[in-house]
């Protein structure tokens, strides 16, 4: 619990996160087809993951505490996942007034 | 320090941390709806999403990204400061973050000042030669960067309340819990930013 990171390590984690932040945007300007938005969202992901592992410091923390932290993402998956199965599925029966 | 109900210090800093993880997971949750949203109308109105997303300023959003980045730094090393017992450290950095997050928001100012001068508010007085359904893109894109924005107020004020602790130099090695707790909710807000910029302001770069 009481672990303490190097103040390297942390100016590390910056130094990516600014990288990354440029990448995203330089990134954006190509044209990848319906691939632009997954690989914006896969970058936004690598950034955050590395702001819960070392800026939150969960590498770090309790299995229990781990657990809870991938709880919340694992939640929003089911929430994305059931309700797009929904909408993207409806025409698929031609049911009326979807 | 050490509150009766806990053995030690350390399980009194765990209990802290994790109940501070449920919280922010019921906060993923919270946003998780509005991105819901977001996925679903954009699923529906793809075009009106390009459309509306060229009208956001690339650059003022880059800078906050920055900006937000920046903050994150000083907040991890305000906890590693209250760690290693370092009164100067602790005070230096939160000022930091409180000046970084000062600057999202006075940017935020400004770039809702703009599209309030361009008719893209959704209502009455949103600009008829638009598709209607751009509106859903602004509704969301307002909701979503107010909430964050309405988050970084909270967040500033929380610092300004750790700060004064900090002042009085209630931090220590053994006790900081406040300053990581509180830290947890700063990385927090700078991770919904960290997704709100590619999906509100990059998503028609490409066209």
């Amino acid at each position: 619990m009481s672990h303490i990171s190097s103040k390297g390590l942390y100016y590390t984690i910056f130094g990516t996160l600014i990288a990354m932040t440029v990448v995203t945007v330089a990134i954006a300007r190509i044209d990848l087809g319906a691939l632009n938005t997954p690989v914006a969202l896969a970058i936004a992901a690598f950034k955050a993951t590395l702001v819960i592992l070392f800026f939150m410091g969960v590498k770090y923390n309790t299995p229990l505490t781990k657990v809870v932290a991938a709880s919340g993402f694992l939640w929003l998956i089911i929430l994305f996942g059931i309700t797009m199965g929904d909408y993207l599925t409806r025409a698929w029966i031609g049911f009326p007034g979807r | 320090m050490l509150q009766h109900h806990f053995f030690n210090m350390g399980q009194q800093l765990e209990a802290s941390v994790l109940g501070m993880w449920v919280f922010l997971v019921t906060e993923v949750m919270f946003f998780g709806g509005l991105f819901m949203a977001y996925i679903l109308y954009r699923s529906m109105y793809p075009d009106a999403w390009l459309a509306g997303s060229h009208e956001l300023n690339e650059m003022l959003g880059g800078i906050n990204t920055v900006v937000l980045i920046f903050s994150s730094l000083t907040m991890a090393l305000a906890v590693r400061a209250a760690q290693v017992g370092s009164w100067m450290g602790q005070v230096v950095n939160l000022i930091l973050t409180i000046i970084f997050g000062t600057i999202f928001l006075v940017v935020k100012y400004f770039e809702y000042a703009a599209k309030f001068e361009h008719h893209l508010v959704p209502g009455p007085y949103f600009d008829p030669a638009r598709d209607p359904a751009q509106q859903l893109y602004f509704s969301l894109y307002f909701m979503m960067t107010g909430i964050h924005a309405l988050h970084m107020v909270v967040g500033i004020v929380l610092m300004l309340i750790i700060l004064r602790m900090a002042w009085k130099g209630r931090f220590s090695a053994e006790y900081y819990g406040p300053v990581e707790v509180s830290g947890l909710y700063w990385h927090f807000v700078d991770i919904v930013w960290i997704f709100l910029f590619p999906l509100l302001y990059l998503i028609g770069k490409h066209h």
